[in-house]
């Protein structure tokens, strides 16, 4: 097998704290949660999202939560552990990296993981939307970019082709729907 | 023809304010480089060698009258009056400047065009044959089958940052018209026994740097469930194709590591649960995407007609070259479809002026119920001409300049924009194909060599085809000189094969020597009726190579 580990070129050592979140379409007021890459030690800082198995090694402590680097692969073990999770994290190493969306989809509608999936990472203006469609809740932007340009991009499209997350009805359906 | 309704035109303005936005936060500096970079190429705008270039989407390659008319329009005021169609039956504008795209698209919008998803690494345009809906073998037409692959993978939210480029090509004929070989997905749309649709699903072709032909990953798809099986398909690909080497993140590479049968079964278990999810087709919404592609309104022709077709056919050598060349047979009798050349010495192959965009729409009004189709051998098609009508067809394009007798000839040359104008290209390649169609214009000539592909491109992405050129020239780089690479044996269609390279690149100037070197051993080789592909496939590559390389 090919490797995918595009993570191990840069590990954040520091807890990273962005100030702009996106959450269920608007800025949230504030983001308390930071997001630790150090897989070796947690963080001082609560709440915090921190690497798989380092919450799988603590979940007695309830202010952690998982973080899921691009390359996991979700088996069906991995989807019910995380089910015990208050929140879930994935990220994008780089923003060019897809398969964030994937991971996100396939909790919402393989595993039925119903709290918050966090994007964190690489998170750009205009990644947003197909992010919410593929089941992020919140989205933690990039620290370069305008919260303004986040809302407006987040409300581009009125119309949409494919069932996703938010949406089960494909548009072939709707227009038959419509049409009797 | 699709016709948009509000949703699919709403979705295309949409999508022209959200490109001004990131257009006008490019210009404003609050969106880098890098970051601007896969909005515009996802919107079909690259950045070239001497200006920007928009690759505007023709969805499997069928045109409106209008929608030339517009294209023409386009090139006219933002351009430089000309357009290139590509192997990939879409248009390119080479001299777009960057801050008018936002208007490009707008002006596209208004004919229910756009440039979404023709660059970047994301699912792009289908591809298809270009003798859809009226070829003689066909068993279903493939354009509501593309025209439903290009609603569900336009804009798809998980799929919009796969590792690589993404291609899909239909073919619903005997013959495959469409590559589907060659392709990251090819799809054949067949009958079995019951005379129920099925779809063979293919996985992992490609040209480019590691050219390959494609594995059957399903035999006998239901027709209902081709989007879900799709989605398990590109899924799949997202999650394990490789990201951190770009030469080797297209889906062949992923399909060869795994071995087909280990790609089958994650593709299968990603299906299984996809599988009559709210994606799964039915018939109703079939049936709502073939109501956009009705039999025209043929009025029918009479018998004495053909007879009066094939007597002028028999008296007048210069038609009957074209009709032997240029016309195919239609499933209607009294009908044909003919290709229009724009193969000629003075254009690059392919390219198309503004003048003669609006000649095409005028004579696809007058002689084809306004609608013209792109072929991926860079030449256009009127669908539906009527016999009694092709000599007066015939004699205006002629005076046009695109009745050139020569589809399907060696001198019906496929080639890639090349070092004249992308920014990727190692070596020029119109020069070349303008060198050999001076060579080899002898029509005579021509036609004594029979069906022959040749194909160019100017860089390991093969835009060009070479691999599958029955002889491909690749323009390759040393130490800052362009080579050329000539391979033989490549071919696109139902046998597929890849072309096997003759030996040591040549200079520039020597390519039509060494081309005339090879069809010299074809022709003295040949058993009577023998293609070149099967007189290469008989005798192999030796003798051409013993030829080419003997000593002076």
């Amino acid at each position: 097998m090919p490797s995918n580990d595009t993570q191990t070129e840069v590990v954040e050592q520091t807890p990273v704290h962005v100030d702009h979140l996106i959450e269920n379409g608007e800025l949230a007021a504030e983001n308390a949660w930071c997001v630790s890459y150090d897989a070796e030690a947690l963080p001082e800082q609560r709440p915090a999202f921190v690497p798989l198995a380092l919450w799988q090694a603590n979940q007695d402590d309830n202010e952690l939560a998982p973080l899921l680097t691009s390359d996991t692969e979700l088996t069906t073990e991995l989807g019910s552990t995380l089910k015990g999770a208050s929140a879930i994290a994935v990220d994008f190493p780089a923003f060019t990296d897809g398969r964030g969306y994937t991971i996100a989809r396939l909790l919402r509608e393989r595993y039925g993981y119903t709290g918050e999936i966090r994007a964190v990472g690489d998170v750009l203006v205009d990644q947003l939307d197909y992010m919410r469609r593929c089941g992020f809740s919140t989205m933690a932007l990039r620290d370069d970019q305008h919260p303004e340009d986040a809302l407006r991009a987040l409300n581009a499209f009125s119309v949409r082709y494919q069932t996703d997350v938010e949406e089960r009805q494909a548009l072939f359906e709707k227009r038959l729907t419509a049409s009797h | 023809m699709y016709r948009y309704d509000i949703h699919d035109q709403t979705l295309v303005d949409e999508r022209v304010a959200q490109f001004r936005d990131q257009m006008e936060r490019y210009q404003a500096g609050r969106l880098g480089e890098e970051e601007f970079r896969p909005l515009r190429l996802q919107n079909g705008l690259y950045i070239q060698k001497h200006a920007p270039m928009l690759r505007i989407a023709i969805p499997y390659g069928m045109l409106a009258g209008a929608q030339l008319r517009a294209l023409a329009d386009i090139t006219r005021r933002y351009d430089r009056g000309y357009g290139h169609f590509t192997t990939r039956q879409n248009l390119q504008l080479n001299w777009p400047a960057l801050e008018d795209v936002p208007d490009i698209l707008g002006e596209l919008a208004k004919v229910q065009m756009h440039a979404i998803q023709t660059s970047g690494n994301c699912i792009r345009n289908t591809t298809s044959d270009q003798f859809a809906g009226i070829a003689n073998d066909e068993v279903e037409d493939p354009r509501p089958w593309c025209e439903l692959i290009r609603q569900w993978s336009t804009l798809h939210p998980e799929f919009a940052y796969l590792p690589r480029k993404f291609k899909i090509a239909v073919s619903g004929a005997a013959q495959d018209r469409a590559a589907i070989q060659v392709h990251d997905i090819g799809l054949r749309l067949w009958r079995n026994d019951d005379g129920e649709l099925r779809i063979k699903v293919l996985a992992g072709g490609g040209l480019g740097r590691t050219p390959m032909i494609g594995d059957v990953v399903r035999e006998d798809l239901p027709w209902q469930h081709l989007l879900t099986y799709l989605e398990a398909c590109v899924r799949v690909y997202n999650q394990f194709g490789r990201r951190d080497n770009k030469f080797k993140a297209r889906i062949k590479i992923l399909v060869k590591a795994l071995g087909i049968e280990e790609f089958r079964r994650r593709v299968d278990e990603e299906w299984a649960h996809l599988k009559d999810g709210p994606q799964t087709l039915n018939q109703a919404a079939v049936e709502a995407a073939k109501v956009h592609f009705p039999e025209p309104d043929r009025r029918p022709v009479a018998a004495s007609a053909t007879e009066d077709f094939d007597k002028l056919r028999s008296e007048n050598r210069s038609f009957a070259r074209f009709v032997t060349n240029n016309v195919t047979d239609h499933k209607v009798p009294g009908y044909k479809a003919v290709t229009l050349s724009l193969k000629r010495r003075e254009h690059a192959p392919g390219d198309v002026t503004a003048d003669q965009m609006e000649a095409v729409a005028d004579l696809a009004d007058r002689y084809s119920f306004g609608e013209v189709r792109v072929t991926h051998e860079q030449n256009l098609v009127l669908s539906d001409v009527p016999v009694d009508e092709l000599e007066a067809l015939w004699k205006e394009l002629d005076a046009l300049g695109m009745a050139n007798p020569t589809v399907g000839t060696l001198n019906d040359i496929i080639c890639c924009p090349g070092g004249d104008y992308c920014g990727l290209a190692n070596a020029v390649s119109i020069p070349i194909a303008q060198a050999l169609q001076e060579r080899f214009e002898d029509l005579d000539f021509l036609y004594d060599l029979g069906p022959l592909d040749l194909n160019i491109s100017g860089c390991m992405n093969a835009c060009g085809h070479h691999h599958v050129g029955h002889i491909g020239i690749l323009g390759v780089d040393k130490k800052g000189e362009e080579y050329y690479q000539i391979s033989i044996g490549g071919n696109s269609t139902d046998d597929a094969s890849l072309g096997k390279i003759l030996g040591p690149s040549f200079f520039r100037e020597d390519v039509p020597g060494v081309v005339e070197k090879v069809l010299e051993v074809y022709v003295a080789e040949r058993h009577e009726d023998e293609r070149f592909l099967d007189t290469y496939r008989r005798i192999g590559l030796k003798p051409f190579k013993e030829r080419v390389y003997a000593q002076q």
